[in-house]
């Protein structure tokens, strides 16, 4: 019987020659990626242990990037913590550098492996053919620690693309569209698999922003097939692939799914929950006080250039706080050559360093009671953003910026 | 026995323990704020021993491992639902939180009733009714066991 990419990842993580969905396995990890959302607890955690020790250093990838820079007492010594420890044991470590995933892959993740986060959106890498799935700090210190871990193998929803996005329609109204068929459980411990023509007409930034989000169908991990595309990314990221996997013909699926995705249309999901989706023009029309262009699901230099094409010689609103928060350095640097920055700074943006900013309402730009917030972040739970009695829509860039401008919830071609 | 704290579906970790403590240097600190959103007097109430149960979808989102973490140190005996997402769940195995999965009895209970959880017998008593529970696979089972997942690498 065949395999989906997902079994053949796990497999030769596994060193096994075949898996099904169900078994458990001890698995070696590629990767072992965490941020200063958890990582204070697990070196907490980590010298409490009779025998404390790493298997391989090499592996281990530690980003400051949830509240950078640092906001309040607390949060610095949590930082300082995870500095020093990373500065002691010789971790590669980033601050300031960008959000996370943004970051892992610009300079680490390459196709085939297996790699372990301690953030849910780590499903992301599947972008490049990465079998990358969230996990908490016992999680990530047991696998410092051993290197090894325990998967249950996953069943695998296949996603059949064809066609392409109209003008105007971009990954995340495909992603929410998804998310709101499927449901917020609908891939509850599954694997999320695209491929087919239509992945083709996909660039890797748009690859990273639907990766990103399955985890908000209950997915473990997202995968795509290896192409020209994503050898063309990692070459010009000076990686090769580990493995370049694809699902084989009689591999055996939990269901397939055929999108065409010319029929996708801009989308918003409503508050409070992320399978909560509309038509954007439906929702045209609510007011808005902030909005934020930014984080790891649509920060990257391409949705920055949707959003100055947009809002160029144009204002935002006076009413509204327009938040701008490029994915990580190499996109703010490739920002500011392009102009894109003094576009929306010429426009009335706030343009902030590279961080998860309000996107997990923690940091900057938090939101007041009675608020309402449209957002590229990658959740629009109750109190995502702020205050428990605020709301936050979540839309694609282009949808964001036309909002920014309007003051209200409206689409790029209203604006 | 112990009290059932009752939430519906799609309980989120944010609403669990909110990002803004998340970053606090300890569970101790945090866990004060536990479900602060959808039950301001949960923390203040919960007493070692009691229950929280939930419709489907239980712990979904963010990763963070502090949302099953703030519950074990309230005291939570176990949290039974009809369904959870698939990190908090193996979260709450791997610190030694009971994670239960039973279809019948969110809709049959309210919050305040009195509970008996069996985890050997696979059912769980309310007001003298019994509910069948779905057993943790041997593997995960043997994880909560052992008090967790840490306690292997101490051996």
């Amino acid at each position: 019987m065949g395999m989906t990419m997902a079994e053949k990842i796990i497999a030769a993580a596994a060193g096994v020659a075949s898996v099904k969905p169900g078994d458990i396995h001890t698995v070696e990890l590629d990767r072992l990626m965490s941020n200063d959302g958890t990582t204070h607890l697990t070196i907490d955690m980590y010298n409490k242990l009779k025998n404390p020790r790493i298997a391989d250093v090499n592996k281990l990838v530690w980003i400051v990037d949830h509240n950078v820079p640092c906001d309040s007492v607390k949060t610095a010594a949590s930082h300082k913590k995870m500095r020093d420890f990373a500065k002691e044991h010789g971790i590669q470590f980033y601050e300031g550098e960008g959000v996370c995933h943004q970051v892992m892959m610009e300079r680490h993740v390459t196709s085939g492996e297996l790699i372990f986060g301690a953030d849910s959106h780590t499903c992301a890498y599947g972008a490049v053919g990465a079998f990358g799935t969230g996990v908490g700090c016992t999680d990530y210190l047991y696998a410092m620690v051993t290197g090894k871990s325990w998967l249950l193998v996953p069943e695998t929803l296949k996603f059949n693309l064809t066609g392409k996005l109209n003008d105007g329609v971009y990954a995340r109204d495909f992603i929410l569209s998804i998310i709101g068929m499927i449901g917020a459980n609908g891939a509850n411990y599954m694997a999320m698999e695209f491929g087919g023509e239509g992945l083709k007409t996909l660039n890797m930034s748009d690859r990273i922003c639907i990766c990103n989000l399955c985890v908000e169908a209950g997915a473990k991990t997202a995968l795509m097939e290896v192409d020209e595309i994503t050898l063309d990314y990692l070459k010009a990221h000076g990686r090769e692939p580990k493995h370049s996997f694809k699902s084989d013909e009689d591999a055996v699926f939990a269901k397939v799914y055929d999108i065409d995705l010319s029929t996708i249309k801009p989308i918003v999901a409503k508050p409070h929950f992320v399978d909560s989706v509309a038509d954007a023009k439906e929702c045209a029309g609510t007011k808005i006080d902030e909005a934020f262009l930014g984080s790891c699901n649509n920060g990257r230099i391409e949705d920055l250039r949707v959003g100055a094409a947009i809002i160029r010689g144009k204002k935002v609103h006076p009413l509204v706080r327009f938040l701008v928060v490029p994915a990580s350095a190499e996109v703010y640097r490739q920002a500011l050559a392009e102009g894109i920055i003094d576009t929306f700074m010429e426009a009335g943006a706030i343009v902030m360093n590279p961080n998860c900013s309000v996107c997990w309402g923690s940091c900057q730009g938090v939101i007041g009671e009675g608020e309402t917030l449209i957002s590229t972040g990658t959740r629009n739970f109750k109190g995502r953003a702020g205050h428990k009695d605020s709301f936050v829509y979540l839309a694609s860039a282009a949808t964001v910026t036309a909002s920014a401008v309007k003051g209200e919830i409206a689409t790029a071609d209203m604006v | 026995m112990g009290k059932i704290f009752k939430f519906q579906q799609d309980v989120d970790t944010d609403q669990i323990i909110a990002s803004q403590y998340i970053i606090f240097p300890t569970i101790d600190e945090m866990k004060g704020h536990a479900f602060e959103s959808l039950d301001p007097d949960f923390a203040s109430q919960v007493q070692p021993g009691d229950y929280v149960v939930a419709s489907e979808n239980f712990g979904c989102g963010s990763s963070r491992e502090q949302a099953p973490s703030v519950l074990k140190a309230l005291g939570v005996q176990a949290v039974v639902a009809k369904s959870f997402a698939r990190i908090f769940y193996r979260n709450a195995i791997n610190i030694g939180l009971p994670v239960i999965v039973c279809k019948d009895l969110h809709d049959n209970v309210n919050a305040g009733d009195e509970m008996e959880l069996s985890m050997q017998e696979g059912v769980v008593r309310v007001n003298g009714k019994e509910y069948a529970c779905t057993k943790l696979p041997e593997y995960m089972q043997g994880i909560l066991d052992q008090g967790g997942l840490i306690a292997s690498l101490n051996e």
